[in-house]
């Protein structure tokens, strides 16, 4: 039986074209660019200056307060200078360029291939070790993973649900992983459980990955706390609440946290990441990226240092093609569009792609027809077709209280618009100003 | 004559009469008082409601001016000195005399001058391409072209020219009323005294950062190296975060710091062309 | 790096779709009734449909170019559209210069005016339809001779022989004998507007459209639902004086108001529930001046006064809200 969310949803063609692509290693880059502000909340204070000699894993920016995360080098070398670069918003921030000199690691981590699986690490070790490998959300929203282990108070978690939904079209990094890391990922599972303190989790996987769920099945039947369930094929079922509303049945309020439903969500990636960090004393500095897109040779899964410039991911895939109109960091439907292939690939990187002129061309704007499909289509169920004339005159009281701040970005209202509308170009500056009149009122 | 007419004319009479009654009894109990000098200052107000006093709209400035009863910081920068004379008539108080401002649009940065490094693609509006990256340059803090403040003028005082890519005050036209410097998201537009015949100096950027790399990305940009601050003998000039800025206030006028300035990042308007030769003097017709 | 690269907001993929497609899918389900029309009504209905297709093209062209200034593009579809509506629901023997008229109204006054598509409140072809019937009642109710009708003596519509029929006091199990039967309905075989008689085909219309996901089920099953429903209480309740219920939903351009009209996007609510109430809204309407008002058929006005309440629909009846109140 295959579970799924009620409210709106598209179909968006999948075009998984890399997904029988097994995972490669990247080749070191000449120099890496570590940005200080690879995550939510505040950015971390870089610790290193010009010219000192670096480790790969070597701590070299740490957490400025309860919402942010410790950052670590990927590369061993010699750190060339700490300057402003433009990242994936368009604007610069901080970040540490280093000079890749060999590829010496730091002796305390383990780079045995041997799986662990018998721990007996309590939810404090765990939770510890999470902070000190700097551990975000790898799904692409990168919030600090400790804190979602820690519940605000009166509120308990019940189930961990872990997200191998990979709802976005071309994006296959979780589904390899789940293929070739998965007793890892049911390790990585069993860690947090025991952190968070719940005794159940789900593994959610759409079902265009029957590959996966039955190996996932498979690696879960000897722990008889956690499940696997089918999800039914539809974006964006990876959304947090979307996920959480067909896994458990519950909806998350409008205005709430997971957290207020009892459900905490990890990524697979963030699931392995937590394994590689408890068992291998592995700090977050590589992960897995998907290089793909229609005009791409040769679409491929590559395990990243993080740091590395775009453009070696491109090249590693078959040079970058004559039709690009966009080089997207994510998938088509929540991606950031980038300025340039210099920019490097940060912790919240799930994928590289090369987005074709034909298919990436905005065509031209017409009047709303109020078909309702945009209506039809959000899964938040807010009124996209009134949202956006609304941030076009400035009403951002009456936004504010037509749940604007409700919407997830996900896409789905101008993927379906035949208008050709720019409806979330709207939707954001709305829930943007909104929210910063909020802020303003406390 | 016909006993429907009659009927007609009394039923309709009797309910005008009635509804004469009730609202005269109404206009009594409901009567609320108001100073009649709110009336008399509203109406030698311009009536455009532009909000550039910072009161609510023109009935909102008669209020306060006559609820207060003073004239202390409140001014109508569209009618001016002309409109707050009257006011102070009215109100049988003096009136404070204010300087005429307008609208400065600090950048430079035209297609020429700061070339593009990607193409924009989204909704055409300045608020919404600053959320998506810092602009088509290699300059985050220049203008995005796009023309929100335009849009929100009242008085027709602003216009993108498509040559430049940047958008133009009409000085004769604009108010100060501070539209366009709150829609700017970038906060270019800076309201500064205007001088006699129109004249200004301003510092015509607002990267603020280093010489090296702001210079890369604009060739008109300023790099902070001082050279306006030493020459201006009146002390005008502030250099903070690698940025000249020049306080309108204490400014002369001189040109001098318009003729030393190695990327002419400082803009002169409205002056009669020098006698001699210099480097690559900037004037705006 | 040589070639700039394109910077956008998200999404950077979209749905094959755009407003033309949607208006050819449309036009597309109207071709079957249309055929028919031009067989059994012969050239007349021919020249119908062409000028008030060239009309309302040519009349947006004109107004878009030299009232509006704007681009003068026609090639949404829409203008066509209007233009074949309109020419449905008029009498295929109608004067041309009358045809013009209606879609002057239609394009200028209720599309145009308003500003452009997506910004009318009312149908534009219902308008200038019932434009035309108030202005020129005797030409609007003058019917041609159906080629293909078994005993055809007069072009009249079967609603306005039941109504002549009741008004003299005839019991309708006399007046039911005068009329076409069941099958003739079905098919087309009756007198009427150039679009409204062939029910099969404009369901085969409707078919279509509900495949090519143009439309919902929605108004069409809750406007001919509630007409049977409420047409077959009073049958129930007195079969003298009121005709049954299935005659009442296959004749007098039902089918054709409840598919085509009805469920125009711009002028119709935009959630399922309010669909429903607006699909019922012109049941009852349509059966109130079918029954007790002085014209035979309804639906034309029921539908644009319930476009009127579409807003307020709109204002009330919202789609349901992720984690709100249950």
């Amino acid at each position: 039986m295959l579970r799924t969310f009620k409210i709106g949803g598209i179909h968006p063609a999948a075009n998984k074209l890399s997904a029988n692509k097994e995972i490669e290693n990247l080749p070191l880059p000449d120099s890496i660019t570590i940005l200080v502000a690879q995550h939510i909340g505040a950015p971390s204070k870089v610790i290193v200056s010009k010219g000192d000699k670096i480790k790969v894993g070597q701590l070299v920016a740490t957490s400025a307060g309860f919402v942010s995360a410790n950052i670590h080098s990927s590369v061993s070398g010699t750190v060339s200078k700490i300057e402003m670069v433009t990242d994936s918003s368009g604007y610069k921030k901080e970040a540490i360029i280093i000079n890749v000199e060999g590829d010496e690691w730091d002796e305390s981590i383990d780079r045995s291939p041997k799986i662990v699986a018998n721990f007996d690490f309590d939810a404090k070790y765990i939770s510890n070790k999470i902070v000190s490998c700097g551990i975000v959300g790898l799904g692409g929203a990168t919030f600090p993973t400790h804190v979602k282990l820690m519940p605000p108070s009166g509120m308990k978690a019940k189930v961990l649900i872990i997200n191998g939904a990979e709802c976005e079209p071309y994006l296959t990094a979780d589904h390899r992983l789940m293929l070739e890391k998965g007793e890892e990922i049911l390790i990585g599972t069993k860690l947090l459980m025991i952190a968070l303190g719940v005794e159940k989790a789900v593994i959610g996987i759409e079902n265009n990955k029957p590959d996966a769920i039955s190996n996932i099945t498979k690696l879960s039947e000897k722990y008889n706390d956690i499940t696997v369930c089918a999800l039914k094929v539809k974006y964006p079922q990876g959304g947090e609440k979307q996920l959480i509303k067909a896994v458990t049945g519950s909806e998350v309020p409008s205005g709430s946290l997971p957290i207020s439903v009892g459900a905490v969500v990890n990524n697979v990636g963030t699931t392995f990441a937590v394994y590689e960090a408890v068992i291998k004393n592995k700090p977050l500095f590589e992960r897995v990226i998907t290089v793909t897109g229609k005009s791409v040779k040769n679409p491929s899964n590559f395990l990243v240092r993080l740091g590395t410039p775009v453009g070696n991911l491109i090249e590693a895939a078959g040079g970058m093609p004559n039709d690009v109109a966009k080089v997207v960091m994510g998938g088509p439907m929540m991606g950031k569009s980038l300025t340039s292939v210099d920019i490097p690939v940060s912790k919240g990187t799930s994928g590289i792609l090369v987005v074709n002129e034909k298919e990436g061309h905005r065509n031209e704007i017409e009047n709303c027809i109020r078909c309702g499909r945009c209506i039809e289509a959000c899964p938040m169920g807010l009124e996209p077709y009134l949202l956006m004339p609304l941030a076009e005159n400035k009403r951002w009281d009456d936004m504010e209280s037509l749940h604007i701040m409700d919407c997830i970005e996900c896409g789905s209202c101008t993927y379906t618009c035949p208008a050709n509308r720019p409806i979330l170009d709207y939707l954001r500056l709305g829930k943007s100003t909104v929210g910063t009149i909020i802020r303003n009122r406390k | 004559m016909n006993s429907s007419l009659i009927y007609s004319i009394l039923t309709i009479s009797l309910l005008g009469i009635a509804s004469a009654v009730i609202l005269y009894f109404a206009a009594k109990q409901f009567f609320v008082y108001e100073d009649p000098r709110i009336d008399d200052v509203e109406q030698s107000l311009p009536s455009a409601n532009c909000g550039g006093c910072g009161y609510a709209g023109c009935r909102a400035l008669a209020e306060a001016i006559v609820k207060d009863n003073s004239l202390e910081g409140k001014f109508c920068p569209v009618g001016g000195n002309d409109t707050m004379q009257k006011v102070a008539v009215i109100m049988k108080l003096s009136a404070p005399a204010s300087v005429r401002k307008t609208a400065v649009v600090r950048c430079n940065g035209t297609c020429d001058n700061r070339p593009k490094i990607s193409q924009y693609e989204g909704a055409k509006s300045c608020a919404i391409a600053t959320l998506n990256s810092g602009g088509e340059t290699g300059c985050q803090f220049g203008c995005l072209g796009f023309g929100d403040c335009c849009v929100v003028c009242d008085f027709d005082a602003i216009h993108m020219n498509p040559a430049t890519g940047l958008p133009e005050v009409d000085d004769d036209k604009c108010t100060s009323c501070g539209a366009c410097v709150k829609a700017c998201p970038k906060m270019l537009i800076e309201l500064r005294k205007l001088a006699v015949k129109n004249r200004k100096i301003y510092v015509s950027c607002r990267n603020t950062e280093k010489g090296a790399i702001a210079k890369k990305a604009c060739t008109v940009a300023c790099i902070g190296c001082g050279k306006c601050q030493k020459e201006c003998e009146y002390d005008a000039i502030t250099i903070e975060n690698n940025l000249a800025f020049i306080n309108s206030d204490k400014c002369r006028l001189c040109r001098k710091c318009v003729s030393v300035c190695p990327t002419n990042a400082i803009i002169e308007e409205n002056f009669p062309p020098r006698k001699t030769e210099t480097i690559n003097e900037e004037t705006n017709a | 790096m040589s070639k700039i690269l394109t910077i956008s907001p998200s999404p950077h993929i979209h749905q094959e779709s755009s407003v033309s497609k949607i208006m050819q899918s449309v036009i597309i389900a109207l071709i079957p009734a249309l055929i028919w029309s031009f067989f059994v009504f012969g050239l007349p209905a021919v020249l119908t449909t062409l000028v008030s297709v060239i009309a309302c093209v040519g009349f947006e062209w004109l107004i878009k170019k030299y009232l509006l200034k704007v681009n003068p593009t026609v090639s949404d579809g829409s203008a066509v559209l209007t233009g074949i509506l309109l020419a449905m629901n008029l009498p295929a023997s109608l004067p041309l210069w009358i045809v013009i008229i209606g879609a002057l109204i239609a394009i200028g006054v209720a599309k145009m005016s308003f500003g452009g598509l997506g910004n009318n409140p009312f149908n534009p072809a219902l308008v200038g339809r019932v434009f035309l019937l108030i202005s020129f009642p005797v030409q609007m109710t003058t019917w041609p001779i159906n080629n293909n009708a078994v005993d055809a003596t007069t072009g009249a519509t079967p609603l306005a022989l039941i109504k002549a029929g009741l008004k003299s006091g005839t019991p309708v199990s006399d007046i039911m004998k005068e009329l076409p039967t069941y099958s003739d309905l079905f098919i087309g075989n009756i007198g009427g507007s150039l679009g409204e008689i062939s029910v099969v085909l404009l369901l085969i219309g409707f078919i279509f459209m509900l495949f090519k996901k143009v439309i919902s089920w929605h108004i069409p099953v809750s406007v001919i639902g509630s007409i049977f429903i409420f047409t077959g209480i009073l049958w129930l309740v007195n079969p003298d004086q009121n005709i049954n219920p299935v005659y009442h939903i296959l004749t007098g351009g039902v089918m054709l108001g409840a598919i085509f009209m009805a469920t125009d996007m711009v002028t119709s609510p935009m959630s399922k529930w309010g669909q429903l109430i607006f699909g019922v809204g012109i049941g009852v309407i349509t059966v109130c001046i079918r029954v007790w008002g002085a014209y035979p058929e309804g639906i034309s006005f029921a539908i644009l006064i319930m476009n009127a309440f579409t807003p307020l629909i709109n204002k009330f009846v919202k789609p349901k809200l992720f984690g709100g109140k249950q």
